[in-house]
């Protein structure tokens, strides 16, 4: 049973001060229900889109960091493209899932993570990505080490999966991107 | 014409043979790229959606590179695509913020199919093209982010795009009318949860289906491998392969379909060649 108490007046103000240099304006939600009537995935989600704008603006941030919403959402965008009110619910995601890995919130949909980690450490590592490098740190993050082996056998087979890494460079402009002046979180 | 050439990650591994069909059409119709030296991932999508400065300082990279060739840059790549804008975008408005000391950005983002579907492409298109697709029926699938999010893509018609249909008609193919052209195929969550890629991708094949598509055609090389693979596992078998818009033009034109690049596909692709020989024969009949 969901006993999570939605209280406005205990709203997180720095959360909602995020979405507004952000420019994500969730406080200007009617609940028409656009966003999640064209959502792909919401039929797989624990909080609809509709529900994760509304949550947005009474500030309830850890409800939502804890949701699989924020981690099966495939930033395809349709939502935002169709609001309304123009508020970017594709960035809203984009802060959510940012402040849950910042915060060390453990991520209801582990998989979902630990592909965006497995692919960023490929790039941050070569500057492109590496996809047979990606896959494997994949595998050892999610501990699923048989899912997808046929097609990833015929993948190979094919030649569209390089053995080789490619290499940038500029390997420490890459680094420095990474290390990131970290201005919008810390400045 | 001189271009700039972004071709992304995807463009050196997956879809490898997406990269040599659009570097094989520039070449066939007289347009020179240079790819952007020493490019990087632009960090799609993993980056923005969870690390939003790498997100944007990774794709501002490459436009600071392409800034120094001064050529207008052509993006195969949905993801990059946008990607790129939004870096932009960013980097025009503010580009103190990202620590640029300004940033002129004359070299405009130009998508594959918006570059396709111009006039003079389509000239050239004619002059060169030796076998018309003529009764091929494709539904043309353009995903999400080539369109999506307009205020970043500049695209005016998102809802009801129609470069890939004005591309497959150049060459004399059948686009059908169909409802799951800009529909997402959960590309970004296929590794982590094939299940719900697959629901997608049935959802979509079997719309296409419906509409009497013989096949589906992309500009988006995550939708492309996407599409065929959530396809392998299905019940009842795989039903539509996925070409590449520039893989249909270049067989159009040089009336040649290698079966190399035909067993480079996860669903059997034998309907292009079909539809070719078909149109070879009918052609000789009447000479
Ligand atoms: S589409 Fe916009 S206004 Fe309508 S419910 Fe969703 S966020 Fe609110
Ligand atoms: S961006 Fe996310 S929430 Fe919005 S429609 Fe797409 S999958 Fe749903």
């Amino acid at each position: 049973m969901n006993t999570d108490v939605i209280n406005p007046e205990q709203g997180n103000r720095k959360f909602l001060a995020k979405l507004e240099e952000r420019e994500v304006d969730v406080q200007a939600c009617y609940q028409c229900g656009r966003c999640s009537a064209g959502c792909p995935i919401t039929e797989f989600f624990d909080i609809t889109t509709m529900e994760a704008v509304r949550l947005a603006a009474y500030g309830m941030e850890d409800i939502l960091l804890r949701s699989k919403t924020i981690w099966l959402c495939a930033a395809c965008e349709t939502c935002a493209t169709r609001c309304p009110n123009d508020i970017d619910i594709a960035v809203l995601m984009d802060v959510l899932r940012e402040l849950a890995l910042r915060k060390g919130v453990e991520p209801a949909e582990p998989r979902v993570a630990a592909f965006h980690s497995s692919f960023l450490g490929s790039i941050e590592h070569w500057g492109r990505a590496y996809e047979i490098g990606l896959i494997a740190a994949f595998k050892i993050r999610s501990g699923d080490y048989t899912g997808d082996m046929n097609l990833g056998m015929k993948m190979f087979s094919k030649g569209k999966l390089s053995l080789m890494p490619h290499s940038v460079k500029g390997k420490q402009e890459i680094k420095k991107i990474f290390s990131g002046k970290g201005k919008e979180y810390e400045r | 014409m001189k271009l700039s050439y972004y071709p992304g990650c995807s463009l050196q591994g997956t879809a490898l043979d997406y990269d040599k069909s659009v570097r094989e059409f520039c070449s066939l119709v007289g347009v020179e790229l240079v790819e952007i030296p020493d490019w990087n991932c632009c960090g799609a999508s993993s980056a923005h959606m969870t690390r939003h400065e790498v997100g944007m300082r990774l794709p501002m990279r490459n436009l600071l590179l392409a800034a120094e060739l001064g050529l207008d840059i052509l993006v195969p790549c949905a993801a990059c695509f946008q990607r790129l804008k939004a870096a932009e975008k960013s980097l025009r408005e503010a580009p103190e913020y990202w620590d640029v000391e300004r940033y002129q950005g004359n070299c405009r983002i130009i998508h594959i199919s918006t570059f396709l579907a111009s006039q003079a492409i389509n000239e050239a298109i004619q002059q060169r093209i030796s076998n018309l697709l003529k009764g091929m029926k494709l539904g043309c699938y353009y995903g999400c982010l080539s369109l999506r999010h307009p205020k970043i893509t500049g695209v005016s018609n998102f809802e009801q795009p129609e470069s890939l249909e004005t591309i497959v008609r150049y060459v004399g193919a059948e686009p059908v009318p169909w409802s799951h052209r800009t529909e997402c195929c959960s590309g970004s969550l296929t590794m982590a949860r094939p299940d719900i890629a697959r629901r997608l991708v049935g959802d979509l094949v079997e719309a296409a289906v419906r509409a009497g598509a013989d096949a589906l055609v992309t500009d988006c090389p995550m939708c492309q491998v996407n599409v065929e693979s959530r396809q392998m596992d299905m019940a009842g078998g795989p039903r539509l392969p996925v070409y590449f818009v520039t893989e249909l033009i270049n067989a159009a034109l040089t009336g040649d379909y290698p079966a190399k690049q035909k067993r480079l596909h996860l669903v059997d692709a034998g309907v292009l060649s079909a539809v070719m020989q078909e149109n070879h024969r009918s052609r000789e009949e009447t000479v």
